[in-house]
């Protein structure tokens, strides 16, 4: 039986780490090194969960007009780094690194400014879980895929198809891997590779920002400074482990949250007893540097992700 | 323009802004900007402007918040130099801590040797979670900012799994006491700081800063990083071992992180730490090392300047300023450092029309 319970909490660490997997990728495939995932998820988080508290007693709907709206905070927030990778020619690593220190300290700010105290105000169901008719009763699928679950899965779900559909089979998908490859032959053919660049780390704050509300709502009753934890930075493993495909980033982001579900049960199945629990939380990062390794000399990556291009 | 003088100018710049972006946030949510300078002036010099005062134990305080940071800056301005990103020092520092603790509790040694084993241990925690990296980078070529992320996790969870099942610790957040032989802490600093928590962490800052300037301007080990940071294919075809030098900069710069750890733990605390997160000393030490232009002396103004930002933190708070706006400062101003380019173009276009000014008057 418990294979039933790890699996929908395994699916539910897991959505936000493949949508903020999915931003990283838009990013990296146009050229520009994201590790500011962290801090966009933080202040989607912070959004959804301030809006929530708001808006929860008013409307069934408040979830998702908080994610919808942690999105846009997503999109407004890595407009920074947008602007300083492409336009400033900043050092993007820097500019990430930066961005992740300002989204600790502003979500905090404000929640001192709003609430009066370090953190949101608890609320009280955040996202609910859904179980899908006549689908849950299938056998094995059913309990597994389709009860008791948080509907963001699904989403996420759709969104890597989306992504690959976007990515492999468009002409913008194209184009925006070009950028990522290849910038002066890219600007040679007539693409805006500034444009390009704009709009992969847009879409990235879109994503991430959009991942953090997911997992405030779904994974905490308020938002501290500790909610997101690492799973901004869990997502760029997953980005690298999945080789920056689609497909990739679902099943190493899948991997990881079972991981970290994994380490809820530890007590209940023998085998796994002796492991001390901290073992669990430090495996997505270790397989991530042996993922690295594995891959090692051979191309792996957009070739120019953090190259500045200048035009 | 020299380029010292132009960094100079694009920090200082930086700076100035940054803290006008903390103003400005300030002033749109409806608090005060004067109080939050009136908390930065207290805690970096004792005085007291709004009630006319003078307590030289915020000195001692605020010199205590410089010391890890000033570290980690010169670990990460290490590694800038030779030209590597160095984003785990916040692991290394970490591992430092582990390893000084480990020595404090757990190696029996004569009173006079322990407090140096205790150091020894944390470089050498600190210096080996570093190399780590730099192996990688030496022989696979894996990028250094990944792994040093995926490392500063990995060592947040490794030593709490130490400190709580191979230590020991005594409420599953702090280990036992250090014996008084492995402790930093300092009678007479804290009297003239009129008992403040100030130790001898200090001076092991100072050498680091001492050390720091010797090795990087002044010898021939030095300049070999130096050229590596530049171009690394001119100093490998120069017979520069390149990989040799890569490991060597990060161990190195992992010591010093290692020694901030070592000097919170075996100083400021006197205990073993189990955290629940990041604390954000890492981060600290890039902001340091890129306002201080990678310099010696520039990491120790810069560290002073970020160590009075933490200092003014609860400060701040208690004159109804969110505490969290220092973290806002330092984030822009880091920001703005990476932008200097833009800073730079508004820089010459300003000196252009003034130069245009004054030959239109002549």
């Amino acid at each position: 039986m418990k294979v039933f319970e790890i699996f929908p909490i395994g699916l539910m660490f897991a959505t936000p780490i493949i949508l903020a997997g999915l931003g990283g990728l838009f990013s990296e495939r146009s050229g520009v090194v994201n590790i500011a995932l962290e801090g966009i998820m933080m202040v989607g988080g912070f959004t959804a969960a301030a809006l929530v508290v708001v808006l929860e007693p008013l409307t069934p709907a408040a979830p998702w007009i908080a994610f919808l709206a942690a999105a846009v905070a997503g999109l407004v927030f890595s407009l920074f780094h947008a602007v300083a990778s492409v336009h400033l020619r900043a050092d993007q690593i820097i500019s990430g690194t930066a961005l992740n220190i300002l989204a600790g300290g502003l979500t905090v700010y404000l929640c001192q400014i709003l609430f009066g105290q370090q953190r949101t105000r608890a609320f009280s169901v955040g996202l609910r879980k859904v179980t899908v008719p006549f689908l849950e009763d299938i056998p094995l699928v059913g309990p597994l895929f389709f009860s008791e679950i948080y509907p963001t899965f699904y989403l996420a779900l759709f969104l890597v198809v989306i992504t690959w559909i976007v990515v492999y089979r468009t002409v913008f998908g194209l184009r925006l891997r070009a950028c990522g490859e290849h910038p002066e032959a890219a600007a040679s053919m007539g693409i805006d590779v500034y444009r390009m660049r704009y709009l992969g780390v847009m879409l990235s704050g879109v994503l991430a920002g959009l991942a953090g509300g997911v997992m405030v709502l779904s994974q905490d009753i308020q938002y501290t400074l500790t909610s997101i934890h690492g799973t901004g930075f869990i997502a760029l493993a997953s980005l690298i482990f999945g080789k920056w495909n689609p497909w990739g980033v679902l099943g190493a982001a899948t991997f990881f949250g079972f991981s970290q579900a994994l380490s809820f049960y530890v007590n209940d199945i023998s085998f796994l007893q002796s492991i001390p629990l901290e073992f669990f939380h430090a495996f997505p990062y270790v397989l991530t540097i042996v993922a690295l390794l594995a891959f090692a000399g051979r191309y792996s990556g957009p070739r120019a992700a953090g190259r500045i291009y200048q035009r | 323009m020299t380029t010292g003088r132009r960094w100079m100018i694009l920090s200082l710049s930086a700076v100035v802004l940054g803290f006008l972006a903390g103003a400005v946030i300030i002033t749109l949510t409806g608090r005060s900007p004067g109080l939050m300078f009136a908390a930065m002036v207290k805690a970096f010099s004792g005085l007291d402007i709004l009630r006319g005062s003078f307590n030289a134990r915020y000195i001692g305080e605020f010199l205590i918040q410089m010391i890890p940071i000033t570290l980690t800056g010169l670990s990460v301005g290490f590694a800038f130099r030779a030209g590597l990103f160095n984003i785990g020092a916040e692991g290394q520092l970490m591992m430092g801590a582990l390893g000084g603790t480990m020595v404090a509790l757990l190696v029996p040694a004569p009173p006079w040797l322990h407090l140096p084993l205790c150091l020894l241990g944390a470089m050498v925690g600190g210096g080996l979670w570093g190399l780590i990296p730099g192996w990688l980078k030496a022989w696979y070529n894996l990028h250094e900012v990944v792994v040093t992320i995926m490392l500063n996790y990995t060592a947040l969870h490794l030593s709490n799994w130490a400190l709580l099942h191979v230590v020991g610790t005594v409420d599953r957040v702090k280990t036992s006491p250090f014996p008084a032989s492995a402790l930093l802490k300092s009678e007479f600093l804290s009297s003239i700081t009129r008992g403040s928590r100030l130790h001898w962490g200090l001076l092991i800052m100072v050498v680091c800063i001492l050390v720091y300037w010797v090795v990087i301007e002044k010898t021939t080990l030095g300049f070999g990083l130096r050229a590596t940071g530049h171009n690394k294919d001119a100093a490998r075809f120069a017979g520069f071992p390149i990989a040799g030098y890569t490991m060597l900069t990060m161990a190195m710069s992992g010591a010093f992180a290692g020694l901030a750890g070592g000097a919170m733990a075996l100083g400021t605390f006197g205990f073993g730490r189990v955290l629940p997160a990041f604390e954000g000393y890492g981060m600290d030490g890039i902001a340091v090392a890129l306002v201080g232009g990678n310099t010696a002396w520039g990491i120790a103004a810069s560290g002073a300047l970020f160590g009075m930002l933490k200092a003014a933190q609860p400060l701040m708070q208690s004159q109804g300023v969110p505490r969290e706006i220092a973290g806002i400062i330092q984030a822009s101003i880091v920001l703005f450092v990476a932008m200097r380019y833009g800073i730079q173009l508004v820089i010459d276009r300003v000196s252009r029309i003034r130069q245009g000014g004054r030959n239109e008057g002549v």
